[in-house]
């Protein structure tokens, strides 16, 4: 039995205009996403990874080639594809489960068993009726996650969702992602700079580089689940992408200043 | 257990204590000028060192209230003054949170809208009465249509400012989610620009009441801006007085009622309390 494809990018390219002509950010890019598929992309700042992120979202239509999610191109945004942004974006008027509802009201029953099924999915139960400003930037992600999966989206984008969380709350979110990814089996598309992080949780990562922003390689990690950061294989992984972004093994790995 | 509830009870209590004796401080502390001032008003009117014809006094001015109070005369001006003023505000403050909220979501309605109706705000009032009084009379259209117009602008600039103000980022959101443009209205712009909303009601209501004055002073047979008017030919000073009062008292508590209605709105906001 087939895989379906999930996510198609064929020749897409993007050019970002300034005084002093064009910036070319993507270079006739091509990707397939198979469906339950957890992809994550890595490269240098400016490689042009978060605006990949954007154009799949469709909230920037100004690119050359074709992006299809299923089999529907993509021309504008759509709760199709889900979107995690690096901050939580919640409204800060709502309370949680307001957030998580958005434009569907919790009075329809349907909802809110799904309202409650998400919040018991991300480990939220309890903080319902709390509002943003009273939650830590952790759990603040999670209902974010909540919010998006809630909407059953055929492809989840998470762009840098955990960057700005501290090395703890940031391994519990990754470890909560992955449950909540062989749960649900929903696709997902990552954007990080964070190596470990591509290693842990992702089926194949995809290594950019800038300048223009092209797909250097792309390195199936056929590790089974749940992985140990600490053991060989995957250290090896890891070894492997850092050399695929022209490090050589042993120099520090922070190349995303 | 029970010697720790206890103890917390205690505590619980003598916390209790504590903030209504702060409350009763700040209590004392902002009545003490007021207290001050009406006692030192009375004794000088009573020494006649300041003429009581032309400055009352405080002792006048209740014996006068009662008075106009129990023969109903005070209700009779009352009544027209309030249906005045709230119609007068929901008229320009309903249209000026529609336009403002309109101009500020839409750049096109902006360039056309924006410029006229700034150069409009710049007009004192006070200037277009003359037309307003010729164009719909002395009745009660000249002065429910000035006092909506005067509570238009605040409302209008502060809706504006609220929608333009709302974070590029949640409209993404908004649209990735599928809002339409009717929930985009109802669940962003509106809650989101609630602070600055409420704070051009508060504005468009004092306005509002300037306005009512104004109107009133200038012709009218009834309602507390010519109870004043005609108190002074008489020089019934006591009498000016009770309706300048009546003012301020309307004018305080209607800006009590929506700093109650921010208190209960706006709870989600996460902002400095001093």
């Amino acid at each position: 039995m087939d895989m379906e494809t999930a996510l198609e990018i064929n020749q897409v390219s993007k050019t970002f205009n300034n005084d002093r002509g064009g910036v070319h950010v993507l270079d006739h890019l091509n990707l397939t996403v198979q469906e339950g598929e957890f992809v994550s992309v890595i490269g240098p700042s400016g490689c042009g990874k978060s605006t990949l992120l954007k154009l799949i979202a469709g909230l920037d239509s100004d690119f050359h080639g074709q992006i299809a999610v299923g089999d529907q191109e993509v021309h504008g945004p759509s709760i199709d594809r889900g979107f995690i942004f690096q901050e939580h974006r919640l409204f800060p008027w709502m309370t949680v489960e307001k957030n998580i509802a958005g434009n569907l009201s919790l009075r329809d029953s349907e909802v809110r068993s799904k309202v409650n099924h998400y919040i018991l999915l991300v480990n939220l139960t309890g903080f319902e009726k709390a509002y943003p400003r009273q939650l830590s930037g952790g759990m603040s992600q999670r209902v974010a996650i909540a919010r998006a999966l809630l909407r059953n989206p055929k492809v989840l984008l998470l762009d840098e969702p955990f960057g700005a969380l501290d090395a703890f709350t940031r391994a519990h979110l990754q470890e909560a992602l992955h449950d909540i990814w062989e749960k649900n089996k929903t696709t997902m598309v990552l954007v990080t700079h964070d190596i470990d992080e591509s290693v842990y949780l992702s089926s194949k990562v995809v290594v950019m580089d800038a300048k223009p922003g092209r797909i250097k390689a792309v390195v199936p990690i056929d590790l089974p689940y749940p992985r140990a950061r600490t053991s060989r294989a995957f250290q090896e992984f890891r070894t492997v992408i850092l050399e695929h972004l022209d490090h050589k093994p042993g120099e520090p790995d922070d190349f995303s200043i | 257990m029970t010697t720790i509830t206890l103890a917390e009870n205690k505590e619980k209590t003598l916390k209790r204590k504590k903030r209504s004796w702060d409350r009763g401080l700040a209590l004392f502390r902002a009545l003490f000028l007021p207290v001050v001032a009406l006692l030192a008003w009375e004794v000088l009117t009573r020494l006649e060192v300041l003429p009581s014809l032309l400055f009352s006094s405080p002792s006048l001015i209740l014996s006068r209230t009662i008075e106009l109070v129990s023969t109903g005369k005070l209700w009779e001006h009352m009544e027209i003054s309030l249906f005045r003023a709230l119609l007068g505000f929901l008229l320009g403050g309903g249209l000026g949170l529609a336009f403002g909220i309109i101009v500020g979501m839409n750049r096109k309605s902006e360039q056309y809208i924006n410029p006229t109706f700034q150069m409009i705000r710049t007009i004192p009032l006070l200037a277009v009465t003359p037309l307003f009084i010729l164009w719909f009379g002395f009745g009660e259209l000249s002065k429910i249509l000035l006092i909506s117009l005067g509570s238009f602008f605040p409302l209008y600039m502060q809706a504006f400012l609220g929608v333009r103000n709302i974070d590029n980022k949640l409209f993404e959101v908004a649209r990735i989610m599928e809002y339409t443009r009717l929930q985009q209205i109802v669940k962003l712009m509106i809650p989101s620009s609630l602070p600055n909303i409420l704070l051009g009601i508060r504005l468009s209501l004092s306005v509002a009441w300037m306005c009512l004055v104004a109107a009133e002073l200038l012709g009218a047979d009834k309602g507390i801006g010519y109870m004043i008017q005609d108190a002074r030919s008489f020089m019934q000073t006591d009498t000016v007085f009770v309706g300048i009062i009546i003012f301020a008292l309307a004018g305080k508590l209607s800006d009590s009622f929506v700093r109650i209605l921010e208190e209960k709105l706006l709870k989600w906001q996460d902002s400095f309390k001093a």
